[in-house]
């Protein structure tokens, strides 16, 4: 998109995008306990393809996502409506929440829930919904 | 008993990855054939009177549930659903091939017989309501199979867009219902039957569901079209299951319609309407689907009508009548699938004398033939006796309509078969038809068993009855009545009807000389480009497109509606405060200037930062205040937004316009100030006087125990409202939708 790209943010580029998407799986994951989840951490997330756009263009962009918006968006949905359908499988109420504890080498002790699985389908979606937006505009530059 | 009907799903889905093959067949007719096994043995006890319950919370708060029941009506739907499927399914494999195509087609058929089969077992009217959409959702893939054929394409969704509509009106009645028994379970519905007008506005609700469901006029129209999907789905779903959901679920609900006094005569008057309007098309087309189309439209009306009156006898006799429908409407569609691969056509006029070739499936048709048109000792016969005695004990017009609409079946009956007589036709291939006649035999000699042998009928359809109305043996169900009302009737079609097969060109004429009526499909394409119509007529009054326009009409109604209401109940707290501390302050000030700069403003550019500068500030506030959650998502939907506007803005020209008439500036300005004036008035009169409430309260000392997080924010969204988050995301996703469809449309039309 843009005619001239500043090569500072081009050589800064990967590094920055690889950290932001960290930093959104971060949020993503520390979200049940501190400020975070599937929302915030999309939207980092998205950030991340945010910028490859801004400095490189939509192809660029398409290719850092791999998967087609529309992929995204059907993959959060179906996460988090099989998330919800689980409970229903024994006997409990659609969208129950389960929690368990697990003590793993090096890391130490978790505690992963389900609502965690379904906020990985809410991430999904946001990024999907910011692809889907900004992979629309049309390639070519002012009319 | 869901064990049985995911699995129909989860071999839908395995397929594509299978691809085509012999394989897929197997696995394609694995679940409905486990489905009918487990039916057969459940039979006895569900017989004797035990039906076999199944429960799955849902939404329990809601008072949703999957509610599955198998009881003597659900086993009778149930075992044509699953026998027929497994017919189909293998008829399927062979009739269409081993290609893509034909995987794609059987991954529908099994989705289809999973719905089905949920639909039938179904005792809850929301689980039944979601299997109903399913049934129409793969109803549409079916017709549309062929999606390279616009005609397909049309009729597909024809049929989804009327029977949708009617599912949306039963989905209205189902809640009313709901509300005024208490209950949405039919079991306990039919038990204690609800009263009064708004059981009879959800039952005309229901009603429209149902009859757009069973093709019944004025909703016909689809039936017809729908003989664009290839033929095992047309014997499948229009003629044997799906089309019988409408019927299934009016007998269901009888004895709740039963204290609706204008039940009966609409119900009635719509089935016979419809009975006369197929009998009558299907003498004049020369399709052979489209002639069993329309007569699969006048037993259709016929059903509707002995599901109308609602007696137990005709409750029991309606069932009767059902399985003898399927029975030999699935065949006679699947000989008509046959002969279409041997002699490459399906008109009526180019063909004939195809006995001589095809021994074997002649005999089947006739079989099933004459079990329409009501032979003894067919199941046909059998069942309409039935109809005939129940309607003559409560309502002897009908019985006198029943009757007349039989002659026309003779008469079409007589049409289908003419092609198997006659000298022979060239260009026939009889191996392809033969290799296709294994399954429609099996249904025709299916119907000559129950009928020599009506116990086995009866056996079935009793206490099919009787689950229904609590009578048992309302009906006779016997092949030789003795000398009766009934059997007077029937000689007397079966008569009057042969009479019009053996004049059939003089009868042919006499319908070409006469004026056709308007056709039901042209009604319908021309009530939805009217509708269309519109549509772009009061979108171009009311949708101008200017978006200074929307924004000052939304603002308008803001300070007109609720602006108002807060004139009299505005009040300052004691304790508010204006600013508190200087942090706060200095941010205040930096928003409070960049709102007066982004007023004057000349460059697109420049109002936009100017904006996030807002934002941005609104983002440092709520960090100030303790709230990190919301600070963060502010502070990033800002980032994200100005990046997307920057995206827009690049397209647009680099400056405001110049100057804008002077009026609409002025009004634009009292507005914008007016509706500051309120939202500030507004928060100020709801600041509550304890931030902590008895919601979130609970939410916070539940948040760590219940569901193992501290954030409650996140909590909240993910576990004790997931379903509020749920909706939402669905939202997110279909708005995306709607935008890239939206802008590929506009990158197509600049093209």
């Amino acid at each position: 998109m843009n005619p001239r790209p500043s090569p500072v943010l081009d050589a800064l580029l990967p590094g920055v995008v690889r950290a932001t998407l960290v930093l959104s799986l971060y949020l993503l994951f520390a979200g049940h306990n501190a400020p975070g989840g599937g929302f915030v951490g999309g939207l980092v997330g998205s950030v991340a393809f945010v910028l490859v756009y801004a400095a490189r263009g939509g192809g660029a962009m398409r290719r850092a996502a791999r998967f087609r918006p529309t992929t995204y968006l059907g993959a959060g949905i179906v996460v988090a409506g099989v998330t919800g359908t689980i409970p229903m499988l024994v006997g409990e109420a659609f969208l129950t929440g389960a929690k368990t504890t697990l003590d793993l080498p090096l890391i130490g002790t978790v505690q992963p829930t389900s609502a965690l699985a379904f906020d990985i389908g809410v991430y999904l979606v946001v990024v999907g919904l910011v692809l889907a937006v900004l992979a629309a505009f049309p390639e070519e530059g002012p009319s | 008993m869901i064990v049985l009907l995911l699995a129909h799903f989860a071999a839908a889905a395995l397929l594509p990855v299978l691809g085509p093959g012999r394989r897929s067949v197997a696995v394609a007719a694995a679940p409905p054939a486990a489905s009918l096994a487990w039916l057969v043995t459940a039979a006895p006890d569900v017989l004797d009177g035990t039906p076999r319950d199944e429960r799955w919370a849902w939404v329990p708060d809601l008072g949703i549930a999957v509610d599955l029941r198998l009881d003597a009506t659900a086993l009778l739907l149930g075992l044509l659903v699953t026998a027929i499927g497994v017919g189909v399914v293998l008829y399927s494999g062979r009739y269409l091939g081993a290609t893509p195509a034909a995987t794609r087609f059987l991954a529908s058929l099994v989705a289809f017989a999973g719905s089905m089969l949920g639909l039938v077992l179904s005792d809850h009217l929301v689980t039944l309501y979601l299997f109903w959409e399913l049934t129409t959702v793969t109803s549409y893939l079916l017709i549309g199979h062929d999606t390279r054929s616009p005609a397909a394409l049309a009729a597909a969704r024809q049929a989804a867009l009327v029977t949708v509509m009617g599912g949306l009106a039963m989905l209205g009645g189902i809640v009313v219902l709901g509300a005024e028994a208490g209950t949405l379970r039919l079991s306990e519905l039919t038990a204690a039957p609800p009263s009064g007008t708004a059981t009879s506005v959800a039952l005309v609700l229901i009603l429209l569901g149902a009859v757009t469901k069973s093709a019944q006029f004025p909703f016909h129209a689809w039936l017809p079209g729908a003989m664009a999907a290839p033929t095992p789905a047309s014997a499948y779903l229009h003629s044997a299951t799906m089309v019988k959901a409408g019927i299934f679920l009016l007998l269901q609900l009888a004895p709740v319609a039963a204290a609706v006094g204008f039940w009966t005569p609409t119900v009635a008057t719509l089935g016979t309407v419809t009975l006369f309007l197929g009998g009558w098309r299907a003498l004049r087309e020369h399709d052979l689907k489209r002639i069993l189309a329309y007569g699969t439209l006048a037993q259709l009306g016929l059903l509707t009508l002995t599901a109308g009156v609602g007696t137990p006898a005709a409750v029991t006799a309606g069932l009767a009548m059902l399985l003898a429908h399927a029975l030999f409407k699935a065949a006679l569609f699947l000989v008509v699938g046959a002969v279409d691969a041997a002699t490459g056509t399906r008109d009526v006029r180019r063909l004939a004398g195809l006995r001589h070739s095809m021994p074997a499936l002649a005999a089947v048709a006739a079989l099933a033939g004459a079990s329409m048109a009501g032979i003894p000792p067919l199941l046909g016969f059998v069942a309409k006796e039935s109809v005939l005695d129940a309607l003559l004990a409560s309502d002897p017009l009908l019985a006198w309509i029943v009757a007349a609409g039989s002659v026309l079946t003779v008469a079409y009956t007589g049409r289908v078969l003419a092609v198997f007589v006659g000298p022979p036709v060239d260009g026939v291939r009889p191996e392809r038809g033969r290799r296709l006649a294994a399954v429609p035999a099996l249904l025709a000699v299916a119907g000559i068993v129950l009928g020599v042998a009506p116990d086995l009928a009866k056996g079935l359809a009793d206490p099919a009855g009787e689950a229904v109305t609590g009578v048992a043996d309302a009906v006779k169900i016997v092949l030789w009545p003795g000398i009766t009302p009934a059997l007077g009737l029937s000689a007397l079609s079966l008569a009057l009807g042969a009479a019009l097969v053996v004049s059939r060109r003089r009868v042919d004429r006499g319908l070409a000389a006469l004026p056709r009526l308007p056709d039901a499909a042209a009604v319908f394409e021309g009530t939805v480009t009217g509708l269309l119509r519109l549509a772009t007529r009061s979108t171009a009054v009311f949708q101008s497109g200017s978006l200074p326009v929307y924004l000052g009409v939304v603002l308008a109604a803001v300070l007109a509606v609720p602006g108002v209401a807060l004139l009299g109940a505005f009040e300052v707290p004691d304790d508010a405060v204006a600013v508190e501390g200087w942090v706060q302050g200095s941010v205040l000030g930096l928003m409070a200037v960049s709102t007066l700069a982004l007023l004057i403003a000349r460059r697109r550019l420049a109002a936009l930062l100017l904006l996030g500068a807002v934002g941005y500030g609104m983002a440092a506030l709520f960090v100030i205040q303790g709230a990190p959650d919301l600070a963060l998502t502010q502070l990033l939907i800002e980032t994200v937004g100005l990046v997307v506007l920057a995206v827009v803005l690049y397209r647009m020209p680099l400056r405001f316009p110049g100057s804008s008439w002077r009026p609409a500036r002025v009004v634009r300005a009292v507005l914008s100030v007016g509706v500051g004036v309120f939202v500030t008035a507004a928060i100020l009169s709801a600041g509550s006087p304890s931030p902590v409430t008895d919601t979130s309260a609970a939410y916070l000392e539940r948040s760590k125990p219940d569901a193992g997080g501290s954030n409650v924010v996140n909590v909240v969204l993910t576990d004790f409202r997931a379903l509020d988050t749920f909706g939402e995301i669905t939202v997110l996703t279909t708005a995306a939708l709607g935008v890239v469809g939206l802008l590929a449309g506009l990158r197509e039309r600049r093209r």
